[in-house]
């Protein structure tokens, strides 16, 4: 056993020290004849005649050198590098075939790798924290109203995690943060920056451990004590320049010194998990204290014990958040909790499963009609090279040994497209992974990593084997020697070599149907989506968070506001300004809101999303007033306590009646009803929007959560950008440097993840189609060149130019026909799959399928017109003469 | 030349060379094959060239040594030697062999059944 791995090693070492092994081989040789022929000179030979039978006795220097080899070195290595090096030099010969065989692949193993390294980061990767396996969301069961039906009360939470057996840690976080609502102050123009306020144990929960510092102590996370923060990686390094020295000096945020305690790592990206999209500066504890009585707060999620399932932690859920109290200061108040409980990893990324698959299904096809348009080409070429392969069979190569070459020949390819389409692959990973628009989960960690260089080489090695195999087989099976004898005569093997190209093309073209009716049926649903109805005019609209300089009251404010307002309006192309403090589809909250004086049974009401306006900002946002009025400043005390709600509130609570003027109480206080407007989708583009209500900052009992100056214009955001910050400046000069956003970026950003998908399964439908166009060009090109005797012959006998287009056009059809069924069946079982992803749009969408036949019926006729034109421009006395 | 000479089994040959080294002591390629052919009788079919796959096998495994040298009329030659691992394992290799020859010996020179002398 010793001897033979002392063996196989001096054999590897043999295979890289061949020059010295061969000469060392030459001169012993060498010496050996010399001895022979002296040997044999000495019993009396001829000069000439020793040396004529010490050769021969010697038998073959050349055998003697390869056996030595064989039995020394890698025998099977030195074949692949002859194989190697005689494929760089056909694959040379032939520059045109390889790049684009080259091209082809690697756009084909790019976006596959691509597609996978997202689908690694997103749905395989373990989240960045420790034991994420053990880690769960706590949620309600039916969210109907937003976040504020996501979470749970301060004196909630703490009761569960008193009372529950099956958690390790229970913590949260505050749901209700706005971008940007800190401000860094002590530099020329307030930074604006965004906070999270999380609890205490946060961090130790997830198992995030901070890079620098420490993490906050419970003592910090009580009433009054010394504000600490805790920073961001990406924050600490653009803010602070990645100084160390930060922790323990005071920050000044809004004014007020906080001090730094920690630094978190590059590898917590709170945003990325939490709200995709969002970027987040710096963490701050939760005081519980301060949110007692401020209703549903917290987004909750523990790390269940050792051992628990998390079918045991939901049932002890199921006893326990029932009777968890809302407020313990008020037991009769019933909130009906429930606690759904859902790994965290299929809360960040569960939403996205099925698109992803959906993708990877797509760029899998994509590649199969890569591969088969390969397959197509080489088959062209074995045709052309069948006279050389021949010839290397009669000179003795066998017909493994051909394979063997083919095969290297196809890896070679795949190899080169594979690196190719690594490099392509990490530059839209790297551009991906940059990316805020898209609101995709941990899309920020998406990167080219071993897994992804894994995934690339067994993606090169399986086409390669695809589309290298048949076509090996192919040309090295039948009779070489005829092809051999064919060679001469040219081009006219036989009819079988047609049908499976034939056959090939028309896989092609029903796999690219299938992915053409796929891309299709989410183009219709995304285009379904920008004509919904959103409730309000985007167009022309922009917002920018105002830092309205913490007003002492209500008067206060809503003069600030006023002041804003009016500013604002006086810059030329302003149409109107109006201010609310959350817009739609960005953060939410809801309250309650109900006739006055009738009794609901429980479930009956619904949490209602509430903004906090001023007047004018439904004209501002583009709101439809159906009914009523708008607030006005001038509405005295007593008309103050208005409020405006939306249709459906209208006719869920007034059914059959006008609500304007009806009385209801709406967050605790009685309100009356001045006006009703249409629904606005207030969470995301693709699902009808909720209750709604709307109250003015007017109204002292109502406290806004933010400030958003809505301006609309039909000037672009950018002109606007600059005059409106003078404004907002000199009214208040702490106003940070926020941005100015279109509201269409929001809904943009709402819908980004459809966008996403239907954007890249587009692509890789118009590359599938490219592809398949490609492919039937090719084969009826080659049938034209291969035919242009036939051709001729017709002709001569009075073919007209026209009946030859037409014959050479209907061969294309009659292909495309055939791919063109088949792939509609396919489509027509597949589509079905994916009916979870489309958006007002059935599966079996007669548009989108008279669409895709359409448009690869004009596609072939594009590429048979090509072929076609040329047949019939064949000269009759010229294809005959040239035999 | 006769055509009636013996064709090599595979691996026959390496344990010919390592005999032929633990009875020579050192040696060189072209003096192994001469060996060989003049003790078999001229029997064996030896191109003298297959010696040297043997040789690098037998080298690689560590059973035999070589080392460049002069021979009695001054001429340059790669020289063999048998190792202290090879004689061990031309032992067991020569074992092997008689057992299996004579077994091969009792078995051919089978009667027919019930035949008689």
């Amino acid at each position: 056993m010793k001897d033979r791995i002392r063996q196989s090693w001096n054999r590897v070492r043999a295979f890289f020290r061949r020059g010295a092994l061969d000469q060392e081989l030459d001169a012993e040789m060498a010496s050996h004849l010399d001895m022979a022929i002296e040997d044999n000179l000495r019993t009396g030979m001829t000069p000439e005649e020793a040396r004529r039978r010490a050769l021969a006795h010697f038998g073959g220097l050349q055998q003697a050198r390869e056996r030595q080899r064989a039995a020394r070195g890698l025998p099977f290595l030195d074949v692949l590098g002859q194989d190697l090096r005689f494929t760089f030099r056909t694959l040379r010969r032939d520059l045109a075939f390889t790049i684009v065989a080259v091209l082809i692949l690697a756009l084909g193993i790019a976006a596959n790798v691509a597609v996978f390294s997202v689908v690694d980061a997103i749905l395989v990767r373990p989240l960045p924290f420790r034991n994420p396996e053990r880690l769960v969301r706590v949620a309600p069961l039916i969210a109907t109203c937003g976040e504020s039906c996501r979470t749970y009360t301060t004196d909630a939470t703490e009761e569960f995690q008193q009372r529950n057996r099956s958690f390790e840690q229970v913590t949260g976080y505050f749901a209700f943060t706005s971008a940007d609502n800190f401000k860094l102050m002590g530099r020329p123009v307030p930074l604006p920056v965004t906070g999270i306020l999380v609890m205490q144990n946060f961090f130790q929960t997830l198992g995030v451990e901070p890079i620098l510092g420490r993490l906050f102590t419970p003592e910090e996370c009580l009433h009054k004590s010394r504000p600490v923060t805790v920073l961001s990686y990406a924050f600490w390094k653009t803010q602070f320049g990645a100084d160390r020295g930060v922790i323990g000096k005071a920050i000044d945020l809004n004014g007020t010194p906080v001090t730094v305690i920690g630094v978190l790592p590059e590898t917590f990206d709170f945003g990325s998990v939490f709200s995709p999209g969002a970027k987040v500066d710096l963490f701050a504890p939760f005081i519980m204290y301060d949110f007692r009585d401020d209703g549903n707060d917290l987004a909750l999620m523990g790390r269940l014990r050792p051992g628990v399932t998390l079918a045991q932690a939901q049932s002890e859920a199921d006893q326990l958040f029932p009777k968890l109290d809302a407020d313990l200061r008020h037991p009769e108040w019933k909130a009906n909790y429930t606690g759904h409980l859902v790994f965290m990893k299929d809360y960040v990324s569960g939403r996205m499963r099925r698109s992803l698959i959906v993708l990877w299904c797509a760029v899998g096809l994509m590649l199969l009609i890569v591969c088969v348009n390969l397959s197509n080409l080489l088959l062209a070429r074995a045709s052309a090279r069948s006279g050389e392969l021949a010839m290397r069979h009669a000179l003795g190569a066998g017909r493994t040994r051909l394979i063997r070459q083919l095969l290297t020949e196809s890896l070679l390819l795949s190899a080169t497209g594979a690196a190719l389409g690594l490099a392509m692959a990490w530059v839209v990973t790297s551009f991906l992974a940059h990316q805020t628009s898209f609101a995709l989960p941990l899309l920020l960690r998406v990167r080219i990593d071993g897994a992804a260089v894994l995934w690339t080489v067994a993606v090169a090695v399986l086409s390669a084997v695809a589309f290298g195999l048949i076509p090996a087989l192919r040309s090295c099976s039948g009779d070489l020697a005829e092809a051999l004898r064919d060679a001469g005569r040219g081009a006219s093997e036989g009819r079988k070599h047609d049908a499976l190209r034939s056959t090939l093309v028309i896989a092609e073209v029903a796999l690219a149907c299938v992915l053409v009716v796929g891309a299709g049926l989410l183009l219709r649903s995304f285009v379904h989506l920008l004509s919904v109805d959103l409730g309000f005019e985007p167009a022309h609209a922009a917002a920018i968070a105002v830092d309205d300089g913490s007003p002492h009251n209500t008067a206060e404010r809503a003069a600030r506001w006023r002041e804003v307002i009016e500013q604002v309006q006086t810059i030329p192309g302003v149409e109107i300004a109006g201010i609310s403090d959350n817009v739609p589809l960005s953060r939410n909250r809801s309250w309650g809101i109900s006739a006055k004086g009738r009794q609901y049974r429980p479930g009956e009401l619904q949490g209602t999303f509430v903004y906090i306006v001023s007047p004018g900002y439904l004209k501002a946002m583009g709101l439809r007033l159906i009914e009523g009025r708008d607030f006005r400043w001038s509405d005295d005390s007593k008309s103050q306590n208005g409020v405006v709600i939306n249709e459906t509130v209208a006719r869920s609570l007034w059914p059959g009646e006008h609500a304007v003027g009806q009385m209801a109480n709406a967050g605790g206080v009685d309100v009356r009803v001045i006006g009703v407007v249409a629904d606005v989708r207030e969470s995301s583009v693709e699902s009808k929007g909720g209750w709604q209500m709307y109250l003015p900052v007017t109204n002292a009992n109502f406290g806004p959560e933010g400030t958003e100056l809505v301006v609309r214009s039909n000037l672009p955001p950018g002109a606007l950008a600059v005059s409106v910050m003078r404004i907002l400046r000199s009214i208040n000069p702490a106003q940070p440097a926020t941005d100015f956003r279109p509201i269409q970026q929001i809904v943009d950003h709402a819908t980004s993840p459809r966008r996403f998908l239907t954007l890249l399964v587009s692509i890789f439908a118009a590359l599938g189609l490219t592809l398949a166009a490609l492919g039937i060009y090719g084969v009826i090109a080659y049938t034209v060149t291969r035919r242009t005797q036939e051709i001729g012959i017709r002709m001569a006998l009075g073919a007209s130019r026209g009946r030859v287009q037409r014959s050479v056009l209907l061969r294309t059809m009659r292909l495309v026909a055939i791919g063109l069924v088949m792939g509609s069946v396919v489509s027509f079982a597949v589509s079905r799959a994916i009916v979870s992803l489309l958006f007002g749009t059935q599966p079996n969408d007669a548009v989108t399928y008279a669409g895709m036949a359409v448009l690869l019926l004009g596609v072939a006729l594009l590429a048979g017109y090509l072929p076609a034109r040329r047949a019939a421009r064949i000269d009759p006395i010229i294809a005959l003469r040239t035999n | 030349m006769p055509d009636s000479k013996l064709d090599l089994l595979q691996g026959t040959l390496d344990l010919m060379v390592l005999q032929t080294l633990a009875a020579m002591g050192t040696q060189h390629g072209y003096g192994i094959a001469r060996r060989i052919e003049q003790v078999s009788g001229n029997e064996v079919l030896l191109n003298q060239g297959t010696i040297y796959a043997s040789l690098v096998r037998l080298q690689q495994r560590g059973w035999i040594e070589g080392e460049w040298g002069t021979s009695d009329n001054n001429r340059k030659a790669k020289f063999y030697s048998i190792t202290r691992r090879g004689r061990k394992q031309l032992a067991e290799d020569a074992a092997y062999w008689q057992r299996l020859s004579a077994v091969m010996g009792r078995v051919l020179a089978m009667e027919p059944e019930g035949g008689e002398r």
